[in-house]
């Protein structure tokens, strides 16, 4: 896929991006790059590697080839699990981990569609699934990120709830141009929700539109016995 | 009398507060065990103090921080949990100090109870500059710590070495139980930095309030002990537990008539 698009317009540039970890290889030769605002999401069966990608991208897992961030990037990352229930912990107290002013966190609350007065000093404990993952987009977005990496954004959410957190997150992301690669499952949502998709299963075995993972074709490419693409010079 | 009475209850005023600070943090790493187990690895540097004729105190905290540091290296190389190893270690030490002590019988309950006759003005100096060290030194590191176990990718993320803050946690720990030694003995000092968190933790709906109780329930705890041990005229250790379980009792009656839920 050859583009005559300017390098300096991408936010992340990923080339030849390889992961062991115990001398088992968990992402092979990857190599992709992401403009600014765009969504991203990242499909695959589990033991991929989805998480591990995230990992290198934050610089968590020791790896070869290269991973560029354009300049001074603020990355927010939210991981699948957090381990919140056993800490007596209010929701204020959470979010001043990042962001001090008390101002700052009852906007953001309000951005993410909860009532701030309500929720602002209970106990991380006490939320339902649903509110639990707005308080973590609001954790993700309170400083202000140019790029937010989110791992199963609405697991452990209902169907209905689901769809307004993503439906949130998408106005929020377009509205601060905040570029988002999101880990998901649900094919259905990668299509609604995201402009690319890229899926792994050791290595590359997709890379396109969205609206084109549901297509027999694609999902044999991304659940079938695998087969390491080579697509050249590829970008989001 | 009265003046080692006085030494005596500010040594637990500043022991209480920096142990259940501390503990704070030990309950939510689920480390409860460890924090009990590792102060009786103090008895063998207790018994070469008493034998070699320094400060059994610094051979104490000296014991513990070495064995502290050598687990957790273990922990890292074996993959063990701290529990693990602890527990596979700590009766070792007990051993090798009661064998050390021999047939000083005396040195020997002093050590394993607390003695606060033995308390004077250098001693309450100390725990008080310690104790005051340790509780500026835990503020820093407290919340570092609260989002390692949250999430230890999210605390890496935000550059924070989760592995350097464990290792200068663990030399605090030692600290605090070298100086709660004096008022509870090394077989009791671990309930000083579990049992006030515990209670804090199940009336708490948020960190400040949690760990802020926890320092006052330390405290409360050891100064009761103090002032009981001094009026029936036995060792400390035992009543500073009574008095510290009688806490705990009474926040499980508050969580359950007030309905808090965290």
């Amino acid at each position: 896929m050859a583009t005559d698009d300017n390098n300096a317009d991408y936010i992340l540039n990923v080339s030849n991006l390889t992961v062991e970890i115990s001398n088992q290889p968990i992402l092979n030769n990857l190599n992709f790059k992401i403009k600014r605002g765009v969504t991203l999401a990242i499909v695959g069966p589990n033991g991929a590697g989805k998480t591990t990608l995230f990992r290198a991208l934050l610089n968590l897992v020791p790896y070869s080839g290269k991973i560029e961030w354009k300049g001074k990037v603020k990355i927010g990352y939210v991981p699948q699990i957090l381990a919140v229930r056993d800490i007596p912990i209010s929701v204020k107290e959470f979010l001043m981990f990042k962001n001090e002013s008390v101002q700052d966190i009852k906007a953001v609350l309000a951005a993410v569609g909860l009532n701030s007065e309500e929720v602002v000093d209970k106990s991380l404990a006490t939320l339902s699934g649903g509110q639990m993952r707005r308080i973590l987009i609001a954790w993700a977005i309170v400083d202000k990120p140019d790029a937010l990496l989110f791992d199963e954004p609405t697991s452990g959410v209902d169907v209905d709830s689901e769809e307004a957190i993503y439906g949130m997150l998408r106005s929020l992301t377009a509205k601060n141009e905040i570029t988002l690669l999101l880990i998901s499952h649900d094919l259905h949502i990668v299509r609604e929700y995201s402009d690319y998709a890229l899926a792994l299963n050791k290595c590359m075995v997709f890379f396109g539109k969205s609206k084109d993972v549901m297509d027999p074709a694609t999902q044999k490419l991304i659940y079938g016995e695998p087969i390491c693409k080579e697509y050249g010079d590829i970008h989001a | 009398m009265l003046e080692t009475l006085i030494f005596s209850l500010v040594v637990a005023v500043a022991v209480g507060v920096s142990a259940g600070y501390l503990g704070s943090i030990m309950v939510l790493e689920k480390m409860a065990l460890v924090g009990d187990a590792l102060s009786h690895v103090a008895l063998p540097g207790l018994a070469l103090g008493v034998l070699l004729g320094f400060n059994p105190l610094i051979g104490g905290f000296v014991f513990l921080f070495i064995s502290a540091v050598l687990i957790w290296h273990l922990g890292k190389i074996t993959k063990l949990s701290f529990e693990t190893l602890v527990g596979a270690t700590f009766t070792l030490a007990l051993a090798i100090g009661i064998l050390l002590f021999g047939n000083n019988l005396d040195a020997l309950e002093e050590a394993l109870f607390g003695d606060i006759t033995a308390v004077g003005l250098t001693e309450a100096t100390a725990a008080v500059l310690i104790s005051v060290a340790v509780i500026f030194l835990t503020k820093l590191i407290y919340r570092k710590i609260v989002l390692g176990l949250i999430s230890e990718e999210l605390a890496t993320s935000k550059g924070i070495s989760v592995a350097r803050i464990n290792l200068l946690y663990l030399l605090l720990v030692s600290l605090t139980v070298a100086i709660g030694i004096q008022i509870t003995g090394t077989l009791l000092v671990g309930f000083l930095v579990v049992t006030p968190a515990a209670a804090a933790k199940i009336i708490s709906t948020n960190l400040s309030r949690y760990y802020t109780l926890s320092a006052i329930f330390g405290s409360i705890s050891a100064v009761s002990g103090i002032l009981m041990s001094s009026y029936f005229n036995v060792v400390p250790g035992p009543l500073v537990v009574i008095s510290g379980i009688t806490i705990f009792m009474l926040a499980i009656v508050i969580r359950w008539r007030l309905k808090v839920t965290s």
